[in-house]
């Protein structure tokens, strides 16, 4: 749904498919060129799959990609994925519009470009 | 006599007709209504009323039947609930077998009256804890079973005889559940005595729950493998609960839920029937799951509806002796989707309306969402409530103590017919397509649900569907709720054990046990014995899932959205 959203509003959208491994995403990212990754997470596995993904994009240089997410994170792990590079976490009952927004302006904001 | 023309205009109209016209109309134009447009939340257009007009069709016998009687529209029991009452079942399972069997026996001592075991990610993936691809996942959202070592304690002091299990998994399915057979035979327990329901139903896994494993087709095998040994050896066994509920979850509307879930059960019943399986003896192991969303009588139509159209279908194209393979048997789950982080207090009273909709629906089973729902698993206190929310409804409210009391409801019954109706659209247009495994492979029920859940958001974000405390009445403010903390030590402690098990069991049965596996699935012979031989042996999950995909290869998302 966050991807139809995406793509509806103009964007280019990759999507994966599920169970993917970090190693799978941040290899995808870097072919595809990527601007931004963004991660659905309602396992539990966040406070393993972010921080390596976010090892994985600096191994490959994706500095300047902007990593953000959503699903079933809790409040109190937020700090610590900010830390590792997480930019923003959008949690249950987030609007399409709100996320769309976000995108729009953050990517541009990390590259540092104009788009 | 003669009538002037206006007379007669007048007089061929319905009273519906004559009142919208001459009462309703005027009424509604000096005062407009809240909406321009009323709908279900699935968006099926809702009218001001119904009247006997709207089931002047309906045959009562013919539509209705009476309980335990064709179409079974009112009930598949005799006495329904007066007899007994549903079967309680709260879906539990997380962290290590030791956890999770502490928690059954919490649960049986509050008055749940059957088991339901959810099992973690790996497991459902048919991964062994210890997979690279397991990591951070072991025990998070359900309970990790490697080995028969796992289910044995799991089921620690549970008498398998007395108490009925389901088993949600679907992929290594029959793989679980051998080692379940297995672990009932270390204790002596005849299968003939053993009742339970594996979820097992390969098509909603590409349809909404993807956890897929092998194929579409090789899938569909497994599934007819366990029909065969089912209801020859395991007699009360449910073979099968062909999923509504993930269906629903993804976004489906109602109508999609009830459409596809039925035609699921077609395309098993087609399959088997294909493989030299005699409906009379498989069928009546098929049972149903299905959601409980937030509008309150077209779910209770669509429990209706499944029953009617079960029955005629099955009735249609079997005409089968044994009357128990028409009747649609389901367990249900209030909607787990409905529920709010924001204000979760809200959603007990979300589930209270819920279940009471899956009660009046006529469910045989039901299982009740906690308030933490959108946090984590359920803490003891939250299952505790949603269990006490169904005895509220079974003890107190009176809703139980007569059979289908909303029968002949204009607006219900009229409900009910329009999802027998938008069904038979359904059915064409995949009947068209060959059957439900051409429909998914094609990706077509796939792209019908993720366009209805879009359109949904839409409608929320718009203000049209109002979701309380999201849309409307958000106060932004935090409640706090305790949420079940996994311990960070389950993984490794799984890890461990199942070393252990590796170390020690019998090299030499485990090798020839998958080895009988890989030449059986490879000839087509039966695969149940197998899976119950390389439970006995000691083989894992994720071991027998390695043999099956080498044998009749993977399954890739396709990625629709
Ligand atoms: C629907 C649902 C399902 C459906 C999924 C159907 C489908 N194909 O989508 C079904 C029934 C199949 C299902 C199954 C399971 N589920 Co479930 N499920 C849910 C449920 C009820 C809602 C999730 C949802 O889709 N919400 C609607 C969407 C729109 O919201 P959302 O995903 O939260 O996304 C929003 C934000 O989080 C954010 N967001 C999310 N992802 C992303 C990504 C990006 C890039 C961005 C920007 C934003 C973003 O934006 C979205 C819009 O607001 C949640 C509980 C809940 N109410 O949240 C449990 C829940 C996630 N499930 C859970 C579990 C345990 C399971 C199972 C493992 C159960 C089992 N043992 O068998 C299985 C696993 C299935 C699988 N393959 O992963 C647990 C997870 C527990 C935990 N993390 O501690 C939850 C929390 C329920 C619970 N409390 O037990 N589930």
């Amino acid at each position: 749904m966050v991807a139809r959203a995406l793509r509806d509003a103009g964007m280019e959208v990759i999507y994966t498919g599920v169970h993917q491994t970090p190693e799978q995403v941040v290899e995808t990212a870097l072919q595809e060129d990527a601007d931004a990754i963004g991660l659905s997470l309602l396992s539990g596995a966040h406070n393993y799959i972010f921080p390596r993904i976010s090892e994985l994009m600096k191994e490959k240089g994706l500095d300047d990609v902007l990593l953000f997410g959503g699903g079933i994170i809790p409040e109190a792990d937020w700090p610590a994925l900010r830390k590792v590079g997480v930019e923003r976490v959008f949690p249950p009952g987030a609007t399409l519009e709100e996320i769309t927004t976000y995108v729009r302006e953050a990517v541009p904001k990390k590259r540092g470009v104009e788009v | 006599m003669s009538v002037s023309r206006g007379e007669a205009k007048r007089l061929s109209k319905t009273p519906k007709q004559r009142w919208l016209e001459g009462v309703y109309g005027p009424a509604t134009k000096r005062r407009p209504e809240r909406k321009p447009r009323f709908s279900t939340i699935s968006d099926d257009e809702i009218e001001p009323l119904y009247t006997a007009d709207d089931i002047a069709d309906l045959d009562p016998h013919r539509d209705l039947g009476l309980p335990g009687e064709f179409p079974y529209t009112r009930g598949v029991q005799p006495s329904m609930y007066r007899g007994r009452l549903w079967t309680m079942r709260q879906f539990a399972g997380f962290g290590s077998a030791e956890d999770s069997n502490e928690r059954f026996h919490y649960l049986l001592s509050q008055g749940v009256t059957g088991l339901s075991v959810a099992f973690d990610m790996p497991t459902l993936m048919g991964r062994d804890s210890d997979d690279p691809l397991s990591r951070g996942e072991v025990g998070r959202e359900g309970v990790a079973v490697d080995t028969l070592r796992d289910m044995e304690i799991l089921f620690d002091r549970i008498p398998l005889d007395q108490v009925t299990t389901s088993m949600t998994i679907n992929g290594p399915a029959s793989i679980v559940w051998a080692m379940y057979l297995a672990t009932a035979e270390k204790r002596g327990i005849a299968f003939d005595r053993l009742g339970g329901t594996i979820q097992n139903d390969a098509l909603k896994e590409y349809i909404a729950q993807r956890e897929w494993i092998v194929p579409v087709k090789p899938a569909m095998g497994l599934v007819v493998d366990t029909f065969r040994y089912g209801s020859r050896d395991v007699p009360r066994w449910n073979t099968i609960s062909v999923s509504g509920y993930h269906i629903r979850e993804a976004g489906a509307t109602a109508l999609q839920e009830l459409a596809f879930t039925l035609i699921d059960g077609l395309e098993y019943v087609k399959w088997g029937v294909a493989a030299g399986l005699d409906p009379n003896d498989f069928v009546p192991h098929l049972s149903f799951f299905f959601d409980v969303h937030n509008d309150f009588f077209e779910e209770i139509a669509k429990f209706r509806a499944a029953r009617r159209i079960w029955a005629r279908e099955i009735e249609r194209r079997y005409h089968p002796t044994n009357e128990r393979a028409l009747m649609l048997r389901t367990h249900a789950q209030t909607a787990g989707v409905s529920l709010t982080a924001q204000q979760p207090y809200n959603n007990v009273v979300r589930v209270t309306l819920q279940a009471l909709a899956a009660v009046l629906g006529g469910t045989q089973s039901l299982h009740t969402n906690s308030l933490d729902e959108t946090y984590a698993l359920p803490t003891k206190e939250a299952v505790t409530l949603a269990l006490r929310t169904q005895q509220l409804i079974a003890h107190e409210s009176g809703v139980a103590d007569t059979i289908d009391p909303l029968a002949g409801s204009y607006y219900l019954e009229t409900l009910t017919r329009r999802m027998e109706e938008g069904f038979e659209r359904y059915l064409g247009e995949i009947e068209g397509m060959g059957g439900m495994v051409e429909a998914v492979e094609r990706g077509y029920p796939q792209r019908e649900i993720t366009e209805a859940a879009f359109h949904f958001q839409q409608q929320v974000e718009e203000g049209e569907k109002v979701i309380v405390g999201i849309n409307k009445y958000a106060t932004g403010e935090k409640t706090h709720v305790p949420t079940l903390e996994i311990d960070p030590e389950v993984e490794r402690k799984q890890n461990a054990r199942l070393q252990e098990t590796r170390k020690t069991r019998d090299a030499g049965r485990w090798g020839e046990s998958l080895e009988a596996l890989r030449q059986a699935a490879k000839s087509g012979d039966e695969l149940m014995p197998r899976f119950l031989e390389a439970a006995r042996a000691n083989a894992s999950v994720g071991e027998q899932v390695q043999v099956l995909k080498g044998v009749f290869g993977e399954y890739h998302d396709p990625g629709y959205f």
